[in-house]
C-alpha cells in the first residue's frame, strides 16, 4: 500500500509539473508579455521600449529558465539600471538588493503579484479559496446525500415506476448545464418582475453573511448538475448489487426488503460513487467559474475569469496551479479510497 | 396594432415552424413503416424514451437546417428595429411594411434584434459544429486508444500519461488559455488543428489499408482516391487565410472557416478526444481476450486488421451510445464557450453567447435569456434520452 501511495505520488507530481510548465508558457507567451508590457507602461509604448520593458523584467530568458525562476529552483533574474540601481523579482520595493533572498519562487512562497488586483497572489488565492470552499462545503451538503438517495431508491427495484420517473429526472439533471439551470432557477426564483421571488439572483451579499435567501440559489444550481450523474452511476452500482446472489439468499432467508437494502446491499453499491463523487472535482470547478460569474459571488472562479480576460499572468499562474493540484489530490484520494474500500481489489 | 395573446403566439410559432413539421412526418412514417429492416436504428422506435429523444434531436437539426436556408425565421438574427428594444413576447412591429414580419414572436433583445429568429439561428450553429467536432474526437480517440489497449505496455503509458495530462487540466482554464485572441495570434490553434485533423486520415487509411492489404489491385486506386479527396479537404481546412498556416493558394482552397468557428472547432475535439481515448482503450483491453480476436491471432491477420475489423465493430454498441452523450457535452461545451464570449463573434448567435447577453438583464427581462436556455435544454435532454434508449435497445440484443 505504501509503494502504491508513494507511486501514485511521483506520478502526481510530474503531472502538476508538466501542466504547470504548459500553463507557464502558455501564459507566457511573446503576444502576452507585449500585452502586459503596454498595460503596464502605456499603450502607445514602441517596439523597442516593450522589448526594453520586457528585458528589464527578465521576460526575455528562455522558457526554462523563466520556469525555473517561478517555481524557485534557478536563482531569479536581476538587471542592472542605466542609473546603477538593480532590479529584479526579489527585490522588494525598498530592499536592498544585497538583502534579497537568492530564490524567490512558488516554493518558496512567493507566488508574485497580481496586476490586476494590485495584491500578493498568494494572499488574493487564499481568501477567494476560502469563500469558494464555502460554496463547495454547501454545495455537496445538499448534493451527495440527494444523489445517492435518488440512486438507491432508483436502483433497488431495477426498471419498476419509481425507477423510470428519478431516472428521468437524473437525466434531466445532467442534461442541464450550470448556465442554463441558473437562468431557469432566477428566472423562476429571482426574477423582479414574474416569478415567486423566494431568493436572490446575485450571491455578492452571501460573500460576508451567507444566508438562505442569497446562498440557495448558486448552491442548487451546481448541486443539480453534478446531482444527476452521481445518481445515475449509485443506480448502476446499485442495480448490479441488487441481483448478486448473497442478496437472493438474504431474500430467501425472509429478510425484509428494508433491511436488505440498508444492510446488505447499500455498502457494497457505494464503493463506485465513492469515486465517481470524488471525480467529480473537476467538474465542479467548471460549475463553480460559470455559477460565481453568474450570481457574481467574487470567489475563485470568477477570479480566475478576472485574471484570464485581464491577462494577469502571475494571478492567473496561480489560479491554475492550484485548481490542477485539487484535481490531481482528489483522483490520488479517489484511487487509495476505492482500493481501501474494496477487499476485492489488491495492489500489490 | 394589439400585442398577440400567448396563444396567438404559440400558434404562430407553431405555423413557422412548418417545415420541420412536415419533414419529422415523413421522417417518422419512413421509419416506422421501415423498421424491421433498419437493425438498431429501426429498433430505436419500440423504446418510448429512444423515440422522444429522437424527435427532440431532430427537431432541432431540421430546425438548424431549415433556418440555414432562411425558411423558418421571421427577421434577420443580426437586424435591429428601432422601438424593439427588450419588447415582450408577441410585440408588434411600429410601422412595419408588408414585406417584413409584423411581431417579434419571442419578443426583442437588448439590441432590439428578434429573439425567436436568433434562436432558430443558434440551433444551426450547434448542428454544423457539435457532430462534426464530436466524430474527429471519436477519429482521435480510436486512433490512439485501439493500439494503446492491444499493445499494452510503454506505448499504453505514455497515451494513457498525456491522455491524464490533458483530463486534470479544468475545461475553461484550457478555454481561456487556448481562445484568447493572443494565443490565436501565435498560431498554436492552427498548428494544433493540423495534428488533430490528420487522425481521421490515418483512420481511414489503415483502414481501408487493412483490408484490402491482399488486394493491391483494389487497395491501390482506392487508396490514391480516398486519402487524394481527404488530403485536399485537410489543407483546404487548415489553411487559412491571415493565420500562420496559409498553405494552398486561393485558387484551390476549397473553403475558409468563419471567424473563430475553426479555433472553437479545435479546442472542443482537443477536450473530448481524451475521454473518447480511456473509452476506447478500457473497451479494446476487454475485447482483446475473446476468442474471436485469438482466432484471428491464429489466422495470422496483422495487428491493424484484428483492432479495425474484429476489436472496434464488436465495441460498437457502447461507443454510438457514448457518441450521442458526447454530441449533447460538445453542445455544452460550445455553450460554455459562447457564455464566456471565448472564440465566437459577440453578435454571434448562438446559444450561449445568447444566454450570456440575455443575462444581465434578467431580474427584469426574462425572454432574451430563457429562450436560447430552454432550446438548449431540450436539445441536449434529447441526445441524452436517445443515448438510454439506444443503450435498452443495444442491450436487448
Amino acid at each position: 500500500m505504501g509503494l502504491f501511495i508513494l507511486r501514485r505520488l511521483v506520478i502526481m507530481i510530474l503531472t502538476g509539473l508538466c501542466l504547470t510548465f504548459l500553463v507557464f508558457s502558455l501564459t507566457n507567451l511573446y503576444p502576452n508579455l507585449e500585452k502586459l508590457a503596454k498595460t503596464q507602461g502605456n499603450f502607445r509604448m514602441s517596439d523597442e521600449e516593450v522589448t526594453s520593458y520586457l528585458d528589464r523584467n527578465g521576460y526575455l530568458q528562455p522558457m526554462f529558465v523563466k520556469y525555473g525562476e517561478w517555481l524557485g529552483v534557478v536563482p531569479s533574474y536581476r538587471h542592472e539600471n542605466a542609473d546603477g540601481t538593480i532590479q529584479g523579482r526579489c527585490i522588494r520595493p525598498g530592499m536592498a538588493p544585497e538583502d534579497s533572498p537568492e530564490f524567490c519562487g512558488v516554493l518558496q512562497g512567493n507566488w508574485g503579484f497580481s496586476t490586476v488586483f494590485k495584491d500578493d497572489v498568494g494572499s488574493i488565492i487564499s481568501t477567494r479559496l476560502s469563500l469558494t470552499g464555502k460554496l463547495m462545503f454547501w454545495v455537496m451538503v445538499v448534493m451527495v446525500p440527494s444523489a445517492l438517495i435518488l440512486g438507491v431508491l432508483a436502483g433497488m427495484r431495477e426498471g419498476s415506476k419509481t425507477d423510470r420517473g428519478l431516472s428521468t429526472i437524473a437525466i434531466t439533471t445532467t442534461a442541464t448545464p450550470e448556465y442554463v439551470s441558473g437562468v431557469i432557477l432566477i428566472a423562476v426564483f429571482a426574477s423582479s418582475t414574474v416569478g415567486l421571488k423566494w431568493f436572490k439572483g446575485t450571491a455578492t451579499s452571501a460573500m460576508d453573511s451567507a444566508n438562505f435567501e442569497n446562498f440557495a440559489l448558486p448552491v442548487i444550481t451546481i448541486a443539480l448538475y453534478g446531482m444527476g450523474y452521481i445518481a445515475r452511476m449509485t443506480r448502476a452500482s446499485m442495480a448490479e448489487v441488487m441481483t448478486a446472489q448473497y442478496i437472493r439468499t438474504a431474500r430467501l432467508k425472509g429478510v425484509s426488503f428494508p433491511n436488505i437494502v440498508m444492510k446488505h446491499a447499500l455498502r457494497n453499491a457505494l464503493i463506485a460513487p465513492f469515486t465517481v463523487i470524488m471525480l467529480q472535482f473537476p467538474w465542479l470547478l467548471n460549475g463553480v467559474v460559470i455559477v460565481e460569474t453568474l450570481f457574481n459571488y467574487k470567489g475563485f472562479g470568477w477570479t480566475l475569469v478576472q485574471a484570464a480576460g485581464n491577462n494577469d499572468i502571475e494571478l492567473l499562474l496561480g489560479v491554475s496551479v492550484v485548481s490542477v493540484f485539487v484535481v490531481l489530490i482528489t483522483q490520488l484520494i479517489s484511487d487509495i479510497g476505492y482500493v481501501y474500500l474494496n477487499p476485492r481489489i489488491s495492489v500489490s | 396594432m394589439e400585442p398577440l395573446s400567448w396563444l396567438e403566439i404559440l400558434t404562430r410559432i407553431f405555423i413557422q415552424f412548418m417545415p420541420v413539421w412536415v419533414a419529422m412526418v415523413v421522417l417518422f412514417t419512413l421509419s416506422v413503416v421501415y423498421k424491421r429492416r433498419l437493425g438498431l436504428y429501426g429498433k430505436l422506435f419500440d423504446s418510448t424514451i429512444g423515440m422522444i429523444g429522437f424527435s427532440l434531436v431532430m427537431f432541432w437539426v431540421f430546425t438548424g437546417i431549415f433556418g440555414a436556408f432562411d425558411l423558418i425565421i421571421t427577421h434577420d438574427p443580426l437586424s435591429q428595429v428601432s422601438g424593439m428594444k427588450n419588447k415582450v413576447p408577441g410585440t408588434p412591429i411600429t410601422g412595419a411594411d408588408s414585406e417584413t414580419y409584423p411581431y417579434y414572436l419571442f419578443g426583442g433583445d437588448n439590441l432590439a434584434r428578434d429573439v425567436f429568429s436568433r434562436m432558430v439561428k443558434g440551433a444551426w450553429v450547434v448542428v454544423q459544429i457539435a457532430p462534426l467536432a464530436t466524430l474527429f474526437a471519436f477519429m482521435v480517440g480510436i486512433t490512439l486508444g485501439l493500439p494503446a489497449g492491444y499493445y499494452g505496455g510503454k506505448l499504453d503509458t505514455f497515451l494513457s500519461f498525456l491522455a491524464n495530462l490533458i483530463l486534470a487540466f479544468p475545461v475553461i482554464l484550457l478555454f481561456y488559455l487556448l481562445v484568447t485572441p493572443e494565443i490565436v495570434d501565435t498560431g498554436i490553434p492552427s498548428y494544433m488543428a493540423m495534428v488533430l485533423f490528420v487522425f481521421p486520415i490515418i483512420f481511414v487509411a489503415v483502414l481501408l489499408n487493412s483490408r484490402y492489404r491482399t488486394q493491391p489491385s483494389v487497395r491501390t486506386p482506392l487508396l490514391i482516391g480516398v486519402l487524394g479527396v481527404m488530403g485536399w479537404l485537410y489543407l483546404s481546412l487548415i489553411s487559412q487565410p491571415g493565420t500562420a498556416l496559409k498553405i494552398l493558394p486561393d485558387a484551390i482552397d476549397l473553403f475558409n472557416l468563419q471567424g473563430g468557428i475553426l479555433v472553437v472547432f479545435v479546442s472542443v475535439v482537443f477536450v473530448n478526444s481524451p475521454t473518447v481515448f480511456r473509452i476506447v482503450r478500457g473497451l479494446a483491453m476487454d475485447i482483446k481476450t475473446r476468442d474471436y480476436v485469438a482466432a484471428a491471432q491464429t489466422r495470422g491477420e496483422r495487428p491493424w486488421y484484428i483492432m479495425l475489423w474484429e476489436i472496434l465493430p464488436n465495441a460498437r454498441g457502447p461507443l454510438i451510445v457514448d457518441f450521442c452523450l458526447r454530441i449533447g457535452y460538445t453542445t455544452i461545451l460550445l455553450g460554455t464557450l459562447g457564455f464566456f464570449g471565448l472564440g465566437l463573434p459577440p453578435e454571434s448567435p448562438d446559444w450561449g453567447t445568447t444566454i450570456n447577453d440575455g443575462r444581465r438583464l434578467l431580474q427584469i427581462y426574462l425572454h432574451p435569456a430563457i429562450v436560447p436556455a430552454v432550446a438548449l435544454l431540450s436539445m441536449v435532454l434529447g441526445l441524452n434520452l436517445l443515448a438510454d434508449g439506444l443503450r435498452e435497445e443495444s442491450l436487448r440484443d
